[in-house]
């Protein structure tokens, strides 16, 4: 190459050097407050699930020992049943945890090709997905949910497809919207320039520059799911007795409000910290990863 | 004085060839898509580019310079027309006979900070185009890329930088060692300056000029810049409302603009010689470029043509070597004699308003 070497060619020196972007986005993460308590939540709760084994047998009747208050031989108190209400929130995370990661991460699995081929190819398919997912969403959540539950039957693997079917139109409205603007990158236009394929092209160009918002489009619509998974089981559509759920919990707990209130609080407790652990951390990956949001 | 339609080359097919190209979109239109408004984006361009040449098309904004660009760069089906590369006509070929042509046309964009992937690296970015036509694997890929690197004058080690690493003129170098590292036989620069600071402006132009010299592609060169254009071009076709009003070799095209509209551009561009320009009599267009929407009835100009007559309001002028060979216009005032004095015009006032103008010299 002829020419002197031009200004703009010149590398800042390496004290200048900007810190790579995975160190920036874990400080810009840990200076927001909300968001490290929201992932403290979460992990906390993740662990009671991971080790609920240790804190006791979730099934274990003790008619001696019915509806005792908290107490430091029982923790949480007891039920009508005697079983431990430690165990049993403990176990219930499990369930609501798994119900909701699990029907999330089936509708984002449904949602992210549906959203690809209509944002990318528009024409008819956009047509029909859009009018389809207008359609569903003018159900609110929990009735589909609940209409779905009801026709596919109570039980833990038919709550994770009812809660995973009702929060596919959200995804992909948001998929297919993320990947109309994407689509009209320039670097998307040089590709196909370069003769690039259609899979490739939403493989390497589009999904990849989508991750970020489905990341926190997914934490957020966990929380979503995991209430919805306490509803079903409250009304009896979901996790069947004696496995405990936190929405079974709170549903047993009604006839004794007045002699065992504790039956009602812990429960609620655990559904009220855990979805606000995962809309803070939600909150907190938006404000980290997505540009458009300027907080 | 004679001047040639192609400059460097007379032997063998153009590198591009363009004949009556038209692309139309549908705007909006109403409920049920009955009688869509239709957008005249480019409508009837024809243009060649020898081997080695380099055609600059200037126009201002909505002229419609982008949209030839990317039909030639197959980035979109023309409403009619034809394009051919070395000789072969690709507007009717499917995408899958489109693909091996594709390594001997690439394209630049204006805005350096949407026109790179920024998931990849560097090297990444400047590979795809090997990668996708399997041109080369391995380390002899990664060889190509470096020198590539080289070529535009970026060091090796910004090859796992990512974009956001990278400054504008940075990454304008990375678009250019990418569009290049096929060596194509046409390179489409839709404004590669456009969005930089002057000073890195020039750096970019003089190594577009030095690539283009050592690599010998032609290059379609679009840009709204009349001195940028000018520095690069061996050839400037003009454009206005989807139309070339004129166009001829670099040197005649700035010492005899004809068209109207080209000189009030040149009196519009600021000249290096104060007396000069304080001298001039600047050509002041009143009023928008019209909507494409709607074009005017004959010249497309004459709305806001200072020296338009009635006849430009009825026929459309066609693009005709009036004056010689080698220079192209299409305006029903240039005759062989020469274009219309319009900076006189305006100086001397004839240059009321429409109505009166079309009056008086009806």
């Amino acid at each position: 190459m002829s020419g002197p070497a031009p200004a703009d060619a010149q590398v800042p020196a390496p004290l200048l050097e900007p810190p790579r972007r995975r160190h920036r986005l874990v400080r810009r993460f840990v200076r927001r407050r909300l968001a490290v308590l929201g992932l403290v939540l979460v992990g906390a709760f993740v662990t009671l699930a991971l080790f609920s084994p240790l804190l006791g047998s979730a099934t274990a009747q003790d008619f001696a020992n019915v509806m005792v208050p908290p107490s430091w031989a029982h923790p949480l108190g007891t039920d009508d049943l005697g079983r431990s209400e430690l165990a049993r929130t403990a176990t219930g995370a499990r369930v609501s945890l798994l119900a909701g990661v699990l029907s999330t991460a089936l509708a984002l699995a449904m949602a992210i090709p549906i959203g690809l081929v209509a944002g990318y190819y528009r024409g008819w398919a956009d047509a029909v997905v859009t009018r389809a997912t207008d359609v569903m969403l003018a159900f609110p959540f929990l009735i589909l949910a609940v209409g779905l539950a009801a026709i596919l039957g109570a039980s833990l693997r038919n709550v994770v497809l009812a809660l995973g079917l009702s929060q596919l139109p959200g995804l992909v409205r948001v998929i297919r919207g993320e990947v109309l603007a994407l689509r009209e990158q320039d670097y998307v236009a040089a590709a196909v320039a370069d003769g690039a394929r259609d899979v490739s092209i939403m493989a390497r160009f589009i999904l990849p520059n989508a991750m970020s918002t489905l990341i926190v489009q997914a934490t957020v619509a966990i929380p979503g799911a995991i209430i919805g998974e306490a509803t079903l089981s409250f009304l009896g559509l979901g996790v069947q007795p004696p496995t405990p759920s936190w929405g079974t919990m709170l549903s047993a707990a009604q006839g004794f409000l007045d002699q065992a209130p504790w039956l009602a609080v812990f429960p609620g407790l655990a559904i009220a910290l855990t979805t606000l652990g995962f809309n803070l951390l939600g909150d907190g990956l938006r404000d980290v990863l997505d540009p458009r949001s300027t907080r | 004085m004679t001047s040639v339609p192609q400059v460097r080359s007379q032997a063998g097919p153009p590198v591009l060839d363009v004949t009556d190209l038209s692309v139309h979109f549908s705007a909006g239109g109403r409920l049920l898509g009955r009688g869509r408004d239709v957008v005249r984006a480019v409508d009837g361009v024809s243009l060649r580019i020898g081997q080695g040449e380099v055609l600059g098309l200037v126009g201002e904004s909505g002229s419609g310079k982008s949209t030839v660009g990317r039909a030639v760069a197959g980035l979109l089906r023309p409403t009619s027309g034809s394009i051919s590369l070395g000789g072969r006509e690709i507007t009717r070929l499917s995408r899958s006979q489109m693909r091996p042509l594709r390594r001997d046309v690439h394209i630049v964009f204006q805005d350096p900070y949407s026109s790179l992937n920024p998931r990849m690296s560097i090297g990444a970015i400047v590979a795809e185009p090997l990668r996708q036509h399997g041109v080369a694997r391995g380390r002899e890929r990664d060889r190509q890329v470096d020198s590539m690197l080289a070529k535009v004058g970026l060091r090796a080690q910004l090859r796992d930088r990512y974009p956001h690493e990278l400054s504008g003129g940075q990454r304008q170098r990375v678009g250019l060692a990418r569009a290049l590292v096929l060596r194509p036989r046409l390179f489409v620069a839709d404004e590669p300056v456009s969005a930089l600071d002057v000073s890195v402006q020039a750096a970019i132009l003089n190594l577009l000029t030095d690539l283009q010299e050592e690599m010998g592609f032609s290059c379609l060169f679009i840009g709204h810049d009349l001195s940028v254009v000018e520095f690069i071009s061996d050839r400037i076709a003009v454009m206005y409302l989807g139309k070339i009003v004129e166009a001829t070799t670099r040197l005649r095209l700035f010492e005899q603009p004809q068209h109207p509209y080209t000189q009030a551009l040149f009196s519009a561009a600021p000249l290096p010689d104060p007396p000069l320009q304080r001298g001039r009599v600047r050509i002041v267009l009143s009023g928008d470029l019209p909507s494409p929407l709607d074009p005017p009835s004959g010249c497309s100009f004459h709305t806001r043509c200072p020296v338009a007559v009635e006849r430009c309001r009825s026929d459309e002028p066609a693009l005709t070597e009036v004056t010689g060979p080698g220079h192209a216009v299409a305006c029903h005032l240039v005759d062989e004699h020469g274009p219309p004095d319009v900076a006189a015009a305006v100086a001397a006032g004839t240059a009321g308003t429409k109505e009166d103008r079309v009056h008086d010299q009806a």
